[in-house]
């Protein structure tokens, strides 16, 4: 793994167990990027890995915090929940598995493609749970990708 | 598309956004699932059509960087969805039409559709 360079901008955002608010740190997560002129793409991706994150732990968890770190080459996002946990992450990460309950589905979500989407969008995407504990998650949009790592993922990802 | 066409065609009440009616919409892109959307538009300006109003449809359309969104079957948002939606700027149009007929409708005046971004591992082996 290349060593990480110095951050340019760092911010803890607070994420409640509450649907009213959720998707309120990812427009403002886009906005700090774009204020920053972090290129479009890499808004746009970091945006939607934000947003699947804050809503996850909106409508799953004790609630939680993300957080945003700018680097020269790298856009990385931090999860971070209060539980219940993921027993098994490997199936999580199959698109189409959830385990929504009904009033989630009826709001338009949980239709288990928020974390494959995820990783999707993310070059590097890093997933830790412990049952009864919480789930972390550490995703990293490389900036100037096409000179840094020659495409969407990085080598050894 | 305009904007405004899509109104037009639609019948449709403007709920907020009526500067920006003479955008162009690049595509449209109709579902009810958030999820889908997140997952399979790749293009900006895009026109969602959807019959889901809960707050987070704005907040999906400003991450997306979506064109307008149209709501059918008659549903509307709250007034503080459409308050959020005309603070980031994003036109909201309501129509009594069901999906099916906005649909059939806006793709017969010429309106196409999104490219579709393939699901991840869409393509790998079924396990």
């Amino acid at each position: 793994m290349a060593p990480a360079t110095k951050a340019l901008y760092k911010q803890v955002f607070p994420v409640k167990s509450d649907l009213e608010s959720a998707g309120k740190v990812s427009t403002e997560v886009r906005r700090i990027l774009r204020s920053l002129g972090v290129e479009p793409e890499v808004v746009r991706r970091a945006g939607i890995v934000c947003f699947e994150g804050e809503m996850n732990i909106a409508l799953y968890t004790k609630g939680g915090r993300i957080i945003l770190i700018v680097r020269d080459d790298r856009v990385e996002l931090l999860f971070s929940d209060r539980g219940p946990g993921i027993a098994d992450i490997d199936l999580v990460k199959q698109p189409g598995y959830s385990t929504a309950p009904d009033w989630a589905r009826e709001l338009g979500f949980g239709a288990g493609m928020g974390i494959p989407n995820m990783e999707a969008n993310s070059d590097r995407f890093a997933m830790y749970s412990r049952v009864g504990v919480g789930t972390v998650i550490r995703a990293t949009i490389f900036r100037r990708c096409h000179e840094t790592c020659g495409g969407n993922r990085a080598p050894g990802t | 598309m305009k904007i405004r066409e899509v109104a037009r065609l639609m019948g449709a009440e403007v709920l907020c956004g009526e500067e920006s009616l003479d955008l162009e919409v690049t595509r449209a892109f109709a579902a009810d699932l958030m999820s889908d959307v997140l997952a399979m538009v790749q293009e900006e300006g895009v026109l969602l059509i959807t019959g889901t109003v809960v707050p987070q449809v704005v907040r999906v359309a400003e991450v997306m960087s979506m064109g307008a969104i149209l709501f059918v079957r008659g549903k509307r948002p709250s007034a503080a969805t459409v308050n959020y939606a005309a603070e980031v700027g994003i036109p909201l149009l309501a129509t009594d039409k069901i999906m099916f007929e906005a649909c059939g409708i806006l793709y017969s005046r010429g309106l196409l559709p999104a490219k579709r971004k393939a699901l991840p591992r869409e393509n790998g082996p079924r396990d």
